[in-house]
């Protein structure tokens, strides 16, 4: 969300209050943040799907491990120990699974990150009055200006809720 | 931490002793667990001073080595082992519990993992960081340590994928780089939360660049939940991979006493029993130094203490068993190795001081009294590191100076390059963790936060149901 309005409560259930009513009276484009997950605002987005790329990750890189193994030390220079088979499957089961994990963790990483839109050092909302609480202690809610609900008394409307500030996103003439 | 704030006795739903003490607005843990970053500790030069100079000693040993070889360390035939692999697997059991607690307990929704897995976290990354060091070294020429990954080499070989050596390889660095990531992604919020805090612009800069710009998004949220989880259920399985790979590299060659089926959850108990004993290592004193005595508390010592307790036994259980497989599978070299030699032979004393120190000395953790006694937790598990040390050495050199055959047996003593670089790697792993302690945020505060804000969600709902509890000072009298 780069333009809007925001407001900020002082706990995660007010926040949670507030982003249900909002979502009740028909507001699409909302944002919240808080300084831990507020279980009740992420239970209603859409799951994440890192899990499911994560998944794809892990069985590409445990085929990719398993393949090199087995093309290095049973087809392309082949290690005779002893007349036991090439192919040595029980053998390749390490490496198989070890880069399985690398694989699904360091995409599991770099996905989440960005899919977060991170880095991203600087952002519009950091321009706001108090903001800087939202890692500490204060739970802040935006309501994007491209929703179709959007109008002019949201401000009011937010501090009927109990929010302590409101502001405009991008801060005027700064 | 500062000692207002502590009218509120927080205390487990589950009943128990509290996990959290005191500390009632968010802004004051916030500021109370961020303090040490922005303090200064007088002690801190002369500590970062002394495992500095330690860390240089190390840097110079390790030249020595590689300059000179490895003929100027105690190895001989037959034991070839020695001191590199002893210190390899030590230090890298030390790394199990980090990724134990953080992730293995993840799963399992434990409470009182929240206050030191941040903690636990940097010590197995350190820890870990030391333990790559040997097998390197052990090689003997390390500058050709690429040669174990598979590259298109114009010598048109590959490695052999069958022994023991490239599996390690892909085990620790696969270890490392997980548990860099999962620790790392738990700290994105502390180190938004530091940013925000921090008294400087050139601190805020730091940490903001550190924290990669996090907002704490509810869509940010999403994702590194679910991504968070599902590194924790990979980290878990990994854990025990990554000590069962090291204990293939004994238990797959023919060695009596190494020749077993029994090692690689042998050796995962005892690397997750070293791993606990080395976070108690730390913590007590930490614990004592910033006055954590609210965020880690009786609680988190109870339960380590417990822990330390039942890998303790998993360790004497399997130091039964292996005697007990020597006899019954009637294998006459097995029998010597283990019957005779390990309790009676040349290093009958480390055998002893093994049975001392990890079986004998943990009994006192039965006592509810001493297990929650910062000190006594402190002693036992300094006597668990040194008997775990010593149980590597049993396995490695004392199975290896008695041979086949009686004409190449051999008694192996240490060099002083050997204890050097030994001494060396703890001072860098100490010289690391002060610099960790010093610049990172080391509580996992946003989830400490997090797990507040559900305990006082699951105690309203028993105020409505009318549940009444005891605070805990109560209960125990």
């Amino acid at each position: 969300m780069r333009s809007g309005v925001v407001a900020e409560f002082d706990s995660a259930d007010a926040l949670e209050r507030a982003y249900e009513r909002l979502r009740d009276v028909g507001y699409t484009r909302l944002e919240a943040w808080s300084p831990y997950a507020v279980k009740g605002i992420v239970k209603r987005l859409p799951p994440s799907f890192v899990p499911w790329l994560m998944l794809l990750a892990g069985l590409a890189g445990g085929a990719l491990g398993y393949l090199v193994q087995w093309w290095c030390n049973g087809i392309n220079f082949p290690i005779d120990v002893g007349g036991r088979p090439l192919h040595s499957a029980p053998a390749f089961i390490p490496i198989t699974f070890e880069s399985a994990v690398l694989a699904s963790s360091v995409t599991g990483f770099f996905v989440m990150l960005g899919l977060c839109g991170l880095p991203r050092l600087h952002h519009p909302v950091f321009e706001v009055d108090g903001f800087e609480r939202a890692s500490v202690d204060r739970f802040w809610i935006g309501v994007d200006d491209a929703d179709p609900r959007f109008d002019a008394d949201l401000p009011e409307q937010l501090a009927s809720m109990g929010a302590l500030r409101c502001a405009r996103l991008p801060g005027g003439g700064r | 931490m500062t000692a207002h704030a502590l009218e509120l006795l927080e205390e487990e739903p589950t009943g128990g002793e509290p996990v959290l003490i005191g500390a009632t607005e968010d802004e004051r843990l916030t500021d109370d667990l961020l303090a040490p970053l922005w303090s200064r500790w007088p002690w801190f030069k002369y500590a970062l001073g002394i495992t500095g100079l330690g860390t240089l000693v190390l840097v110079a040993a390790v030249t020595y080595t590689i300059l000179t070889g490895i003929g100027l360390w105690g190895n001989n035939i037959p034991v070839a082992w020695a001191f590199a692999i002893i210190n390899f697997v030590w230090w890298i059991g030390i790394g199990h519990a980090g990724t134990f607690i953080s992730a293995i307990l993840l799963l399992f929704e434990v409470r009182w993992r929240t206050s030191i897995n941040r903690f636990a976290e940097a010590m197995t990354l350190f820890a870990v960081m030391q333990a790559g060091l040997f097998p390197i070294l052990h090689l003997g020429r390390p500058w050709f340590a690429y040669w174990l990954v598979p590259y298109p080499s114009e010598m048109d070989v590959w490695p052999q994928f069958r022994s023991s050596l490239p599996w390690d390889v892909v085990a620790v660095t696969t270890y490392f780089t997980v548990s860099l990531l999962f620790w790392y992604s738990g700290l994105l919020p502390d180190l938004a939360a530091a940013r925000d805090r921090a008294p400087t612009l050139a601190r805020r800069r730091a940490y903001g660049i550190a924290a990669l710009g996090w907002r704490g998004e509810a869509s940010h949220w999403r994702h590194y939940r679910m991504a968070y989880l599902v590194l924790g259920g990979l980290a878990t399985p990994l854990v025990l991979s990554v000590h069962t790979c090291v204990s293939f590299d004994f238990s797959i060659a023919q060695l009596p006493g190494w020749h077993s089926t029994i090692f690689p959850p042998y050796f995962v108990a005892g690397a997750i029993y070293s791993g606990f004993a080395m976070v108690l290592q730390l913590l007590v004193p930490v614990r004592r130094i910033f006055r954590l005595e609210k965020v880690i508390t009786k609680n988190h010592l109870d339960n380590m203490g417990k822990m330390l307790l039942v890998t303790g036994w998993i360790v004497t259980y399997t130091y039964a068993v292996e005697p007990f497989i020597a006899w019954y599978g009637g294998n006459t070299y097995e029998e010597y190795a283990l019957l005779v030699d390990r309790p009676f032979g040349a290093y009958a004393w480390v055998f002893w001081s093994v049975i001392f120190c990890n079986c004998l000395s943990i009994q006192v953790l039965w006592s509810r009294r001493l297990r929650s006694s910062a000190w006594t937790l402190f002693a036992v598990a300094c006597l668990v590191q040194v008997g775990m040390w010593l149980e590597r050495f049993m396995l490695i050199v004392g199975s290896l100076h008695r041979d086949f055959l009686p004409s190449s047996w051999r008694i192996y003593v240490p060099s002083w390059v050997d204890l050097t670089i030994l001494a060396g790697t703890v001072s860098f792993f100490l010289f690391l963790f002060l610099l960790f302690l010093r610049f990172v945020p080391f509580i996992a505060i946003s989830e400490i936060k997090e797990m507040r804000h559900e305990m006082a969600k699951v105690r309203q709902r028993e105020g409505a149901l009318g549940v009444v509890r005891l605070p805990a000072t109560e209960r125990h009298a």
